[in-house]
């Protein structure tokens, strides 16, 4: 029938440099054919869930502030925790992954993520055992964030004293 | 005589024959549009056992056990078992492999896994190495999304081309005997090359494996002197609905346009309201549809001649983690149906 030049020349070039052209050419024409994610609603959902949270950890402030007497700073941290073992409890319940997936960032960034990071993990890596299953991958979402959060702030630390 | 077609084709003269199959589903898998061609459907993804990955090996056992049974055939008389799965060092399929007992070979091609271990085992029938073989593919949404991705529980968002691991698993008993009644076999394949376009993104994965497939299919026309009008089935095996519109995009730019008889697995597993963005992945996700849908509609004589081609994406989490590129493979192989009206 037909001969070899039929064919498509993709993904057989070996010259390196010819290699990262054509793969960025291939990557470009593959994107005409993949659906764009939703921005704008996953940012309004993202926007609406996020605000609720927030919201609702200020009314929680305000009324350790009004009714418990306390301290601003000793409410937020007492909020603080508060979101930390919802998100936590969330988790283990097997409902933040579905929560997560509908409001995206809105229920990632308000310390609610963190949580959720340590904590799935923690239930995957169980059947490993506990010191070299749970122990080991205990921070293998939240670890890289960790490394990068703490040698950021010594840079930001450095830069004040120098200042 | 020379059983070879071009480089890539080989055709089988002493026909091989599908005697018996089965395909197991997961839960998500059995509400979807495949549910009718299940076997066997699980009620529960952990399957009653301990680990996701003890849950998947009793799953690809589960389909074994059901295709020696429909095609009548008994442990014992298994010459060779043939498969793989899509965990580190083979797991699923060597603790399968242990239980059953039989001479066995593992086997890695990502998810092309079926078509690869239904290549081997019809190279062993034919050449008279063996009189029955098992060839067998799983895999499990748990058991990967822990190994390649993030832990289950992990709140993310996925992109529109990702896809999902289906948890599934399917079998086939091939024979040198001809089964009763209406007869499958096996008559020819084509053996991919490792094809990379360049695509670094493992929520790609459809856009990595297109060329592959594209090639596969290309190459198994050349060498045979067919055309897709030759087939009444053409389905490729989890190259998602991204990976598929590619596919037909550079199949059309080749001159050969793929017409309706040419499908997905992957694009075919789910459907839409289950919201897994660009459809399903997986060896079981071919395995399954090849082993449960296929067979049975040849069975059904609604399918007399079928390309079935599984396709992989070669990567690890190593050279994903490096920053290296995914290659893409494919194998295809023809399933003919006679006799037995």
């Amino acid at each position: 029938m037909s001969n070899d030049k039929k064919l498509p020349d993709i993904g057989t070039e070996q010259d390196p440099k010819v290699k990262k052209q054509k793969a960025k050419a291939y990557e470009e024409y593959a994107k005409q054919f993949t659906p764009k994610p939703k921005y704008a609603a996953n940012g309004l959902k993202a926007f609406v869930v996020g605000g609720l949270i927030c919201c609702g950890a200020f009314a929680v402030q305000n009324w350790l502030m009004d009714f418990m007497k306390l301290e601003e700073k000793e409410a937020g941290t007492w909020v603080t925790v508060l979101l930390v073992c919802l998100a936590q409890l969330l988790t283990g319940l097997g409902w933040f992954d579905s929560l997560a997936k509908f409001a995206g960032a809105g229920c990632i960034v308000p310390i609610t993520g963190f949580a959720n990071a340590m904590v799935s993990p923690a239930i995957e890596y169980k059947a490993e055992g506990p010191v070299l299953g749970v122990g080991a991958k205990l921070f293998s979402v939240a670890g890289p964030v960790l490394v990068c959060g703490i040698t950021a702030s010594v840079i930001a630390g450095i830069i004040q004293v120098f200042r | 005589m020379n059983n070879q077609r071009g480089k890539h084709s080989i055709v089988f003269s002493n026909r091989p024959n599908i005697v018996g199959a089965a395909a197991v589903g997961g839960v998500k898998e059995s509400q979807g549009p495949q549910k009718k061609w299940f076997d066997f459907t699980l009620e529960d993804d952990i399957f009653g056992e301990k680990t996701w990955e003890k849950a998947e090996g009793k799953m690809v056992k589960k389909a074994i056990d059901l295709a020696l049974s429909n095609g009548r055939v008994s442990e014992k008389q298994v010459d060779i078992l043939l498969g793989g799965d899509l965990i580190n060092q083979l797991m699923i399929a060597n603790y399968a492999a242990r239980d059953l007992q039989m001479p066995f070979l593992g086997l890695y091609g990502a998810c092309s896994t079926m078509t690869e271990s239904l290549i081997a085992g019809s190279v062993f029938i034919d050449g008279g190495y063996a009189s029955c073989a098992v060839c067998a593919a799983s895999s499990h949404y748990c058991t990967a999304e822990r190994q390649f991705r993030m832990p289950l529980e992990h709140g993310n968002q996925r992109p529109p081309s990702a896809q999902w691991t289906a948890t599934a698993a399917g079998s086939m008993v091939l024979s040198k005997d001809r089964a009763p009644g209406r007869n499958i076999c096996v008559t020819a394949a084509t053996i991919g090359r490792v094809l990379d376009p360049g695509i670094k993104d493992v929520n790609e994965m459809g856009a990595a494996m297109a060329p592959a497939a594209a090639d596969t299919l290309l190459t198994h026309f050349r060498d045979l002197g067919r055309s897709p009008e030759d087939y009444d089935v053409i389905l490729s095996g989890d190259l998602g609905h991204v990976g598929k519109k590619i596919l037909m995009d550079l199949m059309a730019k080749q001159g050969v346009p793929m017409a309706e008889n040419y499908n997905d697995c992957g694009a075919l597993m789910y459907d839409d309201s289950q919201d897994v963005h660009s459809g399903g992945s997986g060896c079981g996700c071919s395995a399954s549809i090849f082993a449960g849908r296929i067979i049975k509609e040849m069975r059904q004589g609604k399918i007399r001649r079928a390309l079935i081609m599984s396709t992989g994406a070669l990567l690890s989490t190593i050279s994903s983690g490096q920053g290296e590129t995914i290659p893409g493979i494919a194998h295809a192989v023809v399933l003919e149906a006679e006799g037995g009206e």
